[in-house]
């Protein structure tokens, strides 16, 4: 067996998803030594991925949660982060809309819940939110109405965070999994398939796999209970459809089925929310589809699933306390659990990650704030959201933003290029980041256009680009190569 | 931005483009333009290297790239211009056309008439929504025939297909031909989508089993495909308890329809058709912008190129005179209705004074019939099937005996036609 690379860091983050990403980037202001450690080929990859994008207004959550505490403050740091890091952030508003009068008493106490925390919210007649969104079921009541409240890529955002960490000084490991994690004195050392890693301090943001990592270190006083929801994704025609986010009266378990206007416009209807006993079911189910048609047609009856191009399942990462962990392990000094955070999680991550830094100088880790933080990363150039006059100015300066890779979505290979030289490593990866095969071909006509920049970017062979990481490579043989293989037998 | 005009562009440069720009140019059109979005003329017949091309065009047996290669040499004998790897983002009513490409940046290109020849699509997994797992080795059947044939790689060694259209049945053989295993052909319907000759030298004459009436219920594996779930659906489609079925392979292909790529034409305000997904036109295949025509698969999917050639000639023949007249007013208007086991007839709308070739589709299979065209021709068929596009041509002395505004094309039994007569 090959020696394991050994190394030792003030602070490691296991997992890469909204939470650890947005806790990198917070510690990066600082002058620490911390290392980011994911599993999978890119950071974002688990729950973050699949979630459905909505910056919550912060009127949903129970009194005295830490979902309450984080959610609101959470939604009020969107609108800087995404500027700052140049992500695509849209307050398109949301409706919680009541279809009854026992629904409308509902939506009354969640009016005083979110006037109560100083959420920005009001109830609007039937003629009013008819006239804000025409396409709604004519019969509601009326609805509740929080213009803050908005959508985001959480992908994007979770890749900007790392991005902007790493400019930072933060340092990333991918494609190393935790497999084994102890205490040896007042140090953690943490084990992957190519490191041992010692650390100070481990915060534990490992989503699904948060109790796993807490296990391991022996810490056993909570359970993580994966919940998967299904979603279903629409064609850019039916960018028109709504422009809030529409909510349902949410149910004691979940927030029910919404329709979601992506920040790129286009529909998107889900989730479901299923407990399942794997932590990693990502399947996608023909009775999870109809109840959540079920339920987004009973909000807009005029959706129509054959405009739909995508589906997607995520698993999220609810506690047994059915609440956040936000807290230093009660039972290993040093180990800091972000646990069980489900929705409104990517809301309140930012907040959550601002927390953190209160709980590490509380700690007594010295926290010397870093004089040459770069708060934003380098502009991402997005070549169907400019004018004529811009595209024109852009393709002068680099020609590759002249040829359009992706049809469906008008994505140029100066785009692409771009991601893979920030970080994409996978078709995925270019996909999340810049849309190049989200669009109604589905890759059809540019996958190989992708696969072959990638292979030239990272110097790689054709074959050997996946779709997300090893394992996942789309092509597996040469031409001729089972003939060839054959003859040779 | 660079200012260019036109008397015709053609927006696309595979079969239907080509053959459009030919008969603008030959009509008189002074400046013909193509601008095609791949690095080379042809479009998706590139990849196409079986054969079987051309038999009614050439009376020979020609592949996709030589098919192709025919109609690339006769344009470069012309002086039709050709934009490569050049993108349309815009198409107004008014005829301007914004595109894109390196070179030249963003374009501004006015034309006096535009033929859209922007060919169609693959349907996708996400629009089938078919359930379980989402990893890599899905591969619509058009895309992974790139793969092969263009790029040179093979996706993996044992597939499962699911539906029976042409490029399924072709990469069926492809994929046999390179040494992979093709484990089923799966089919919702109760008989084969593509052409019968596909069905039997592509699949029978491979022993490779295709299942009727049956789907693909879930797909397995986390990072490649490891196997599918295919299940016997009834009437309504929905998968029969009992019928499952595991079947082991690490390549799923799509041959499941093709959809006319029309985002461009509606966003200029091109009228489509909800059956063909095409454009609504009349019989010089100009849609309701004038001096905006339309041929070959972004009209209607056809089955074989020589007739998407033949109909794009009669496009680029319109296009290139409207480019010379300017507005033609066009005569009587006559309506095309699709009757009795027609799923759909191009053109929709016919004037009196041309001679008028219909291309239709059947909606369900059948033998020794008739198909009635409005009372001004019968043509005898002994098998018809929606697979197989029937052309019938009418002549404007037929056209004469037309009475009302609209015309119904039906199938009709042999005894129905015989008592009409």
């Amino acid at each position: 067996m090959i020696d394991k690379t050994r190394c030792s860091v003030q602070i490691a983050i296991v997992g890469g998803g909204i939470v650890g990403t947005s806790v990198a980037r917070e510690l990066s202001k600082y002058n620490l030594d911390v290392l980011l450690i994911e599993k999978e080929a890119e950071v974002g990859w688990g729950t973050t991925k699949a979630n459905s994008g909505i910056v919550h207004g912060g009127f949903h959550e129970v009194p005295g949660t830490l979902k309450a505490k984080y959610c609101f403050p959470g939604n009020q740091m969107f609108p800087q982060l995404c500027e700052e890091l140049d992500v695509s952030f849209k307050q398109n508003g949301i409706l919680m809309v009541a279809r009854n009068e026992e629904e409308m008493k509902t939506v009354e106490q969640y009016l005083e819940r979110g006037l109560e925390r100083g959420v920005n919210v009001r109830l609007l007649s039937r003629e009013e939110v008819l006239k804000l969104e025409p396409h709604l079921e004519p019969s509601i009541l009326g609805a509740l109405y929080a213009p803050e409240g908005g959508s985001v890529m959480p992908f994007e955002l979770a890749a900007a965070l790392m991005e902007n960490s790493i400019q930072n000084g933060v340092q990333l490991l991918t494609e190393n999994p935790v497999t084994n994690a102890w205490v040896e004195g007042d140090q953690k050392v943490l084990e992957t398939p190519a490191y041992i890693i010692k650390a100070q301090v481990v915060i534990n943001a490992a989503g699904l796999f948060a109790d796993d990592l807490a296990r391991m270190f022996g810490d056993d006083y909570f359970t993580i209970r994966p919940r998967k929801g299904e979603e279903y994704l629409f064609d850019m025609t039916t960018k028109d459809l709504v422009k809030s986010t529409i909510f349902p009266v949410p149910s004691t378990k979940s927030k029910g089925i919404l329709v979601i206007p992506t920040s790129e416009g286009n529909l998107m209807i889900g989730p479901t929310g299923d407990d399942v006993l794997e932590k990693e079911d990502l399947t996608t189910t023909t009775d999870g589809f109809s109840r959540i048609l079920e339920g987004a047609r009973s909000l807009v009856p005029s959706i129509d699933p054959r405009k739909i191009i995508a589906q997607f399942a995520g698993v999220r990462a609810a506690s047994s306390r059915h609440d956040f962990i936000v807290e230093f392990s009660p039972n290993i000094p040093g180990l800091l659990h972000l646990a069980g955070i489900e929705s409104p999680g990517l809301t309140a991550a930012p907040a959550i990650a601002a927390d953190v830094v209160q709980m590490m100088k509380d700690a007594g880790i010295k926290m010397e704030p870093k004089i040459d933080f770069e708060p934003r990363r380098r502009k991402v150039i997005r070549f169907h959201r400019l004018s004529r006059k811009e595209q024109d100015q852009v393709i002068k300066e680099n020609p590759a933003y002249g040829r359009v890779i992706c049809r469906c979505e008008t994505i140029t290979e100066g785009e692409i290029i771009d991601a893979v030289r920030r970080g994409a490593r996978t078709l995925d990866g270019v996909k999340f980041r810049v849309r190049a095969g989200a669009g109604r071909c589905q890759g059809g006509f540019c996958q190989p256009l992708v696969m072959e920049i990638i292979s030239r970017e990272l110097g790689i062979p054709f074959e050997q680009v996946t779709k997300r990481g090893t394992g996942s490579e789309q092509i597996r043989y040469a031409a001729k190569e089972l003939l060839t293989r054959e003859v040779e037998q | 931005m660079k200012v260019l005009t036109a008397d015709t562009a053609v927006i696309g440069g595979g079969p239907a483009g080509l053959a459009a720009a030919l008969t603008a140019k030959k009509q008189g059109a002074d400046k013909v333009l193509i601008i095609e979005r791949n690095n080379e003329l042809g479009g998706i017949l590139q990849q196409c290297i079986h054969h079987g091309f051309g038999l009614h065009r050439f009376k020979q047996e020609l592949s996709g790239p030589e098919y192709a290669q025919r109609f690339i040499d006769m344009v470069k004998k012309t002086d039709i211009e050709v934009l490569l790897e050049t993108m349309v983002s815009e198409l107004t009513p008014e005829r301007k056309i914004y595109a894109v490409n390196s070179r030249n940046g963003m374009m501004e290109i006015s034309a006096k008439a535009v033929v859209l020849a922007m060919g169609c699509r693959e349907r996708t997994r996400g629009a089938l929504r078919i359930p379980g797992t989402r990893p890599a080795g899905v591969f619509s059947a058009g895309t992974a025939q790139r793969f092969m044939n263009i790029d040179g790689y093979i996706p993996g060694k044992k597939a499962v297909i699911l539906g029976s259209g042409d490029i399924g049945l072709i990469m069926a053989r492809r994929f046999t031909l390179e040494g992979a295993r093709v484990e089923a052909v799966v089919e919702v319907l109760p008989y084969a989508a593509g052409l019968t000759r596909n069905v039997v030298q592509c699949l029978e004459d491979f022993h490779i089993p295709l299942y009727l009436r049956s789907t693909v219920i879930e797909v397995h594996g986390e990072d490649r495909v490891e196997g599918v779930t295919i299940a016997e659906v009834d009437e309504a489609w929905n998968p029969i308890a009992g019928t499952e079925r595991y079947i082991e392979c690490d390549t799923l292909l799509l041959s499941v329809g093709l959809i006319p790529e029309n985002e461009l034409s509606t966003q200029a305000g091109v009228a489509v058709d909800p059956v063909t997904n095409g454009p609504i036109v009349n019989e010089s295949l100009m849609t309701n912008i004038p001096g905006v025509f339309a041929c070959g698969n972004v009209l209607h999917v056809h089955d074989l190129v020589d007739n998407v050639s033949k109909e794009a000639e009669r496009a680029g023949r319109f296009a290139g005179r409207y480019a010379l007249e300017q507005g033609e007013d066009w005569k009587k208007r006559v309506k095309v209705i699709a009757g009795e086991n027609i799923r759909y007839v191009v053109p929709h709308e016919i004037g009196l004074d041309e001679p008028v070739e219909f291309f239709m589709r059947v909606q369900r299979p059948d033998e020794n019939v008739v198909i009635d065209v409005g009372g001004l021709r019968s043509v005898r068929q002994r098998s018809i099937r929606p697979s197989e596009m029937l052309n019938i041509t009418v002549t404007p002395e037929m056209l004469k005996n037309v009475t009302g505004d609209s015309i119904t094309v039906q199938v009709v039994t042999l005894k129905e036609a015989e008592v009409r007569a």
